[in-house]
């Protein structure tokens, strides 16, 4: 390891007189792009599909909704992501003719990905509210829609939060297969450092430094979260 | 004023209910008891449809509950229920429990009312309340109530707070805040520690002696007899017996009902 603070050296050289950095800054903000604005679109279209089942399946309608639904969960988690990112760039698109910058793919396709996962955690926090707490609003003559949120929803957004923290840190640490479809996430910028210093370990070293930094500091944010809400019930 | 007509209820191949005739009169206070697995339960889940029927009707009023057209919800609003685990609203203080309903209730009636006015329809002269009074009237109903039960100090408190027997207190009381004709008791006292079965009992024996009408599934024998007007006694999904209390306990007819209070009593 002698020859460590050479390659400090070296990668400080790069880095900062080479301006790299900007690189490294234009990374990290599409990394950041892709994983919030993933998970805001997995939110959304995860709240959709999540509705459609955890809906009473009397009528057709939200039979067939939730045959669609679960079908579009099955695909998304069946398959990995690079998959997904690969088949969204390279077939989907020109089939259609669209032109897209690849970050907007890339967020595209993390949107789609993680509104399956999303979907499945709001299912199962709504789920796991005692089946008691439907009984009780729909006994005192609140309708199914209204008991629905003001009583369920309130209490499932407990079980439901921090567990979408979580699925958050997954989303950041997937981003780094985006490079997959030309995308500069924080790989390609220290990606870029190494083969213009010709040497690796300190790039990459930094760049897991980074992703350990920015993952601990969402799991800062969750287990504050999570005493927050704890506090308004005890024994629940 | 509730009748039943051969009601049947099955759950998948299990059939529970096997023809139920029922007849509940204003202000009779009856009491249904069996063994478990009888379809006790299930009979009372069916009065306010919380269970659909395989078949047969439910007429409360004479409005037949079972059918689709019909609006349940504003059906419960005047058929209250009071669970065996009690049911409250985890994420709503005790006064926001009993609060909820009433409020949610006068403010559909408010804003029908505001739309007769508007048409000229209006076949009253009441006075439209603005969404805060009807809140301030409702939580002062709620804190009369809570003070009934003794219960006014816990009203800011969340159900996980209280005890077995102080939640189906609370319970009792949100389903007498809709003001409703006639309230259903699902076992209320079979999850509480015997020390609070009788604060419980005691507010249901203040109901009656109030004239509520009351359907009540119970194991508590020295309750039926005390408040029943009539005792029905069911067994794999029929009713085999029914007579007041005296005659049923005293006089039991059925072998089977012999056999059950033989081993209850």
């Amino acid at each position: 390891m002698g020859n460590f603070d050479i390659k400090v050296k070296r990668f400080i050289d790069v880095f900062i007189n080479a301006g790299a950095y900007n690189k490294v800054l234009l990374g990290l903000k599409n990394t950041l792009i892709i994983a919030v604005l993933g998970l805001v679109i997995g939110i959304l279209i995860g709240t959709l599909i999540a509705t459609v089942r955890v809906l009473p399946k009397y009528r057709r309608l939200p039979r067939i909704l939730n045959g669609f639904c679960s079908f579009y969960v099955s695909l998304f988690r069946g398959t990995p992501v690079v998959v997904q990112l690969l088949v969204f760039y390279y077939v989907l698109l020109p089939l259609m003719n669209i032109k897209m910058t690849s970050v907007a793919v890339s967020v595209c396709v993390f949107g789609l990905n993680s509104a399956a996962y999303v979907s499945e955690i709001m299912r199962s926090g709504i789920q796991s509210v005692d089946p008691g707490q439907m009984e009780g609003g729909r006994a005192v003559g609140m309708s199914y829609g209204t008991t629905m949120m003001k009583i369920i929803i309130p209490q499932a957004i407990k079980n439901i939060l921090p567990t979408l923290g979580n699925e958050f840190i997954s989303l950041i640490k997937e981003t780094s297969v985006v490079s997959f479809v030309g995308a500069t996430d924080l790989y390609v910028a220290f990606n870029y450092i190494g083969s213009n210093s010709y040497e690796f370990m300190v790039p990459y070293l930094v760049m897991a430094i980074i992703y350990i930094l920015m993952v601990l500091i969402i799991s800062f944010f969750i287990k504050i979260m999570e005493r927050s809400l704890k506090k308004s019930d005890r024994s629940h | 004023m509730i009748e039943v007509i051969d009601l049947c209820k099955s759950f998948g191949d299990l059939s529970v209910l096997k023809g139920i005739n029922l007849k509940i009169e204003q202000g009779e206070k009856v009491v249904i008891i069996g063994p478990s697995g009888s379809g006790k339960s299930t009979l009372l889940r069916c009065l306010n449809c919380m269970e659909d029927p395989t078949s047969g009707k439910v007429l409360y009023h004479g409005v037949d509950l079972t059918d689709m057209k019909v609006n349940i919800n504003r059906q419960r609003e005047k058929i209250g229920m009071v669970f065996q685990h009690f049911n409250l609203f985890n994420n709503k203080t005790v006064i926001e429990n009993i609060m909820l309903s009433p409020v949610l209730c006068e403010k559909r009636r408010m804003r029908q009312l505001r739309r007769q006015n508007m048409f000229g329809k209006a076949t009253t002269k009441e006075p439209v309340k603005t969404s805060k009074q009807i809140k301030e009237e409702a939580r002062k109903n709620a804190l009369e109530l809570l003070n009934r039960i003794g219960l006014a100090d816990k009203a800011d408190v969340y159900p996980s707070q209280l005890s077995g027997g102080q939640k189906q207190r609370v319970a009792i009381v949100r389903a007498l805040a809709m003001n409703p004709d006639v309230i259903l008791f699902d076992e209320p006292t079979s999850a509480l520690d015997p020390e609070m079965v009788g604060e419980v009992l005691e507010v249901m024996k203040e109901l009656a002696k109030e004239g509520m009408t009351m359907v009540v599934v119970t194991h508590e024998m020295g309750f039926a007899r005390e408040v029943g007007d009539r005792v029905l006694f069911m067994d794999d999904g029929k009713i085999l017996e029914e007579n007041t209390p005296e005659e049923l306990f005293t006089n039991p007819q059925n072998p089977r009902l012999k056999d059950f209070l033989s081993k209850v009593l």
